[in-house]
């Protein structure tokens, strides 16, 4: 069995290897960079147009009132949930090759539902007021709704938001240190001296750290459930056909993990080339990614069968027709594409000759993901274009490239926040990779002496 | 705006049941409909546009499904057109749906927008407060009859639907809605706050037939009649009680009767419990037009 690390790395190698990745990253660092500026302007170029213009150039109408940035929204979020996945969870349960991955996962968790965010306010009629739907005090005395939905998902998200990015800062904070004692004198050197907030490493230091981290990763457990059941709700407390799903938390949670592990496949190939982390980003733990995300596709692709089969199986004639037209109507070849993504191509990990072959998995994850913002806008779509009301259905409706370019532009925005943040934190955690590289050889100097005692 | 608030006795405000639980007094307005008398000519929805400025936002924008006409006039087809036996001309076989905002007592769009942009107001209206609205449109995402219209578009500006010599066109007792803001059908609601505080001044009640929604004044064959419900006579609340529907039923006794009603009145999506305060007459004549 392959190492998910050297046991023989020195403590210093490791510091080095980590800091350098914020001084000379591979060229590519600079190509992604820019196509991902070049993203952000056509999606910023395209939400300037809207907001003078109005909602109509995104070529939405009645019925069809929500259109891509509903169901990209939904994407983003879902794609925040396996960084609470992998650092949160798997650290109660002491899984340690977690450590040099989880701390992208976690910006990727933080950054995924920045973007997230901003769709919620692309989508908005008025987005100048917007602030109508926090509950501030204001001497009118009024408040928003408390029995929407979307206001339950704008306090969880902002929830998950605020606690993701405390946890993601905590997490770094014995890290900031390291870079601080390491750095040049300039702005970095600043900044790390700041954000360390005067952490010396000493005992009592890290008891309190331990701690905090574990309060904060435990807090973040039911949040990260919450929040995407409460997307969910969007849709399952409504009652138009299709969305009104018992089933919809739970399986908006496993589309979230798994769309979220797929992200954390491809974004590990990147950076593993781009900032030359092969020593610690290993095929190894690679493998045990993927066959997390081969698991949860398995859960995922259950819970559709269920909620097929329950619309199937009901009397709601309606909901049924939905179905029927998301299977044989329009929308016929995304959703099958959809079952195709997210349920064929998954079984290519169940192969072991591909659980660590990175050309393959790359494509893979691609793939995975695609499936997954499928299954978002065919959750939105259908159900307007084939709702209770026949003379309102609309099958043709197509969304405009002012919409596809916002979406477009949202991953630029995303790829643009990570690139940045991994060039200006460690994306791989110095501390926890010295644990575990410190743990693993202990155990092998165990298994030594306990080997020359049989001797 | 203090901790007061917290402790207040919410639990008065907590309804069990959508209609009973709030009785209407003295105005519940109400409205029905008879297919059979409507021709299908649209004055309706002209006079409509007329009263409550609504855009007319063109072909191009009609196409793209982004009309705002608060009343509309479905088209049905009989679907024996075409076939061995049935009807040449699909024109015979036309059938006319006039369709607007129903008022739900029980509205889906009103619990799920964010800001309480939409509310249910004592005399039984659904009611939209334009300057609340933030546009995040799911009133209309979870509204069953897809009448709530959406500004797309700037329309009294920058796409000048009321050119300069037209601005004396609009009615003054009525918003001008600008981009990014909800509509809807609201019965005339300045019509009838204008009644309502005429009749208080004169301190009576509005008597049946002192105040006509557009749509029913422009009406040619009196198709749509309107009023208030609680009052057991006036005529839509006799036209109700003969068509034995009721306002607080999701399920009205008439039609458990065994063999179905043979009355014709119904309202649409009733099983979808959002208690709508208009009632049609089904239509049994059977030639066209």
């Amino acid at each position: 069995m392959e190492k998910d690390i050297r046991e023989d790395i020195a403590w210093a190698q490791i510091n080095k290897d980590v800091l350098r990745s914020l001084e000379t990253p591979r060229p590519l660092y600079w190509v992604i960079l820019l196509v991902a500026l070049a993203m952000v302007g056509v999606g910023v170029g395209c939400e300037i147009y809207q907001y003078q213009t109005g909602m109509g150039v995104a070529n939405m109408n009645n019925p069809h009132v929500w259109g891509l940035y509903i169901a990209t929204f939904i994407f983003w979020i879902g794609m925040s949930h396996s960084g609470t996945l992998l650092s949160a969870i798997l650290h109660l349960m002491h899984a340690d090759w977690r450590k040099p991955i989880y701390r992208f996962a976690e910006a990727m968790t933080t950054f995924s539902l920045m973007t997230a965010g901003l769709f919620v306010m692309v989508h908005l009629g008025r987005l100048w007021q917007f602030y109508y739907s926090l509950p501030y005090p204001n001497e009118r005395g009024l408040w928003p709704n408390f029995q929407s939905p979307l206001l339950w998902d704008a306090m969880a998200i902002f929830t998950y938001l605020s606690s993701s990015i405390i946890f993601l800062y905590v997490g770094m904070i014995p890290d900031l240190a390291i870079c601080r004692d390491n750095m040049h004198p300039g702005w970095r050197k600043k900044l790390y001296s700041l954000l360390a907030l005067g952490w010396e490493g000493t005992d009592r230091q890290w008891r309190n750290f331990r701690v905090t981290y574990l309060t904060v990763a435990c807090f973040l457990i039911p949040l990260a459930v919450s929040v995407h059941s409460i997307v969910a709700s969007d849709f399952a407390m409504s009652q138009q056909p299709g969305w009104h799903v018992t089933s919809s938390p739970p399986y908006f949670v496993a589309g979230a993990l798994y769309s979220g592990c797929a992200a954390i496949i491809s974004l590990f190939i990147i950076l593993r080339y781009v900032f030359k982390f092969e020593e610690y980003m290993t095929l190894s733990i690679l493998k045990k990614t993927s066959r997390l995300t081969f698991a949860i596709a398995m859960v995922w692709t259950y819970l559709n069968a269920v909620e097929f089969a329950s619309v199937w199986y009901s009397h709601d004639e309606a909901a049924k027709d939905v179905l029927i037209q998301k299977a044989t109507g329009t929308y016929a070849p995304f959703w099958w594409m959809m079952i195709f993504c997210g349920s064929v191509v998954p079984l290519m990990l169940a192969f072991k000759r591909f659980q660590a072959n990175i050309p393959v998995l790359f494509a893979v994850s691609l793939l995975l993901n695609l499936g997954m913002w499928l299954e978002r806008w065919m959750i939105v779509a259908p159900t307007f274009s084939h709702g209770y009301y026949p003379w309102a259905w609309d099958h043709d409706q197509w969304p405009s490239l002012v919409q596809w370019g916002i979406v477009f532009g949202s991953f630029g925005w995303f790829a643009l926040l990570f690139m940045v943040f991994c060039k200006v934190f460690p994306s791989v955690s110095m501390y926890e990779v010295k644990e575990m590289v410190y743990h693993r050889s202990l155990a092998l100097k165990n298994g030594e002496t306990a080997e020359e005692g049989v001797h | 705006m203090s901790v007061n608030n917290l402790l207040e006795n919410w639990a008065q405000f907590r309804h069990f049941h959508p209609v009973e639980d709030k009785p209407h007094d003295p105005y519940k307005w109400a409205m029905s409909i008879d297919l059979d008398a409507c021709s299908g000519c649209n004055a309706c929805s002209v006079a409509c546009y007329a009263e409550n400025n609504i855009p007319v936002v063109g072909k191009e924008k009609y196409a793209h499904g982004q009309a705002m006409h608060w009343i509309r006039i479905e088209h049905y087809w009989d679907e024996d057109i075409g076939s061995p036996g049935g009807r040449e001309f699909p024109e015979q076989g036309a059938q006319f749906l006039p369709m607007m905002c129903q008022q739900c007592e029980a509205a889906p769009c009103e619990t799920v927008c964010p800001v309480g942009a939409t509310n249910h107001t004592a005399d039984g209206l659904n009611s939209q407060i334009y300057n609340r609205c933030i546009g995040s449109r799911y009133c209309s995402a979870n509204c069953p009859y897809k009448v709530r219209y959406f500004n797309w578009y700037d329309y009294p500006t920058t796409d000048n639907v009321w050119p300069e010599t037209m601005t004396r066109q609009l009615n003054p007792d009525v918003t001008v809605r600008s981009k990014g803001v909800m509509e809807k059908c609201t019965f005339c609601v300045q019509r009838l706050n204008a009644a309502m505080s005429n009749a208080r001044s004169e301190g009576r009640k509005v008597h049946d037939g002192e105040v006509q929604t557009a749509c029913q004044q422009a009406c040619p064959t009196s198709a749509i009649s309107f009023g208030n419900l609680v009052d057991p006579e006036s005529r839509v609340a006799k036209q109700w009680a003969r068509q034995q529907v009721e306002l607080a039923k999701d399920k009205q006794t008439k039609d458990a009767e065994p063999g179905g009603s043979r009355l014709r009145g119904y309202r649409i999506l009733e099983e979808l419990r959002p208690y709508p305060s208009v009632m049609y007459l089904e239509r049994v004549r059977e030639s066209a037009v």
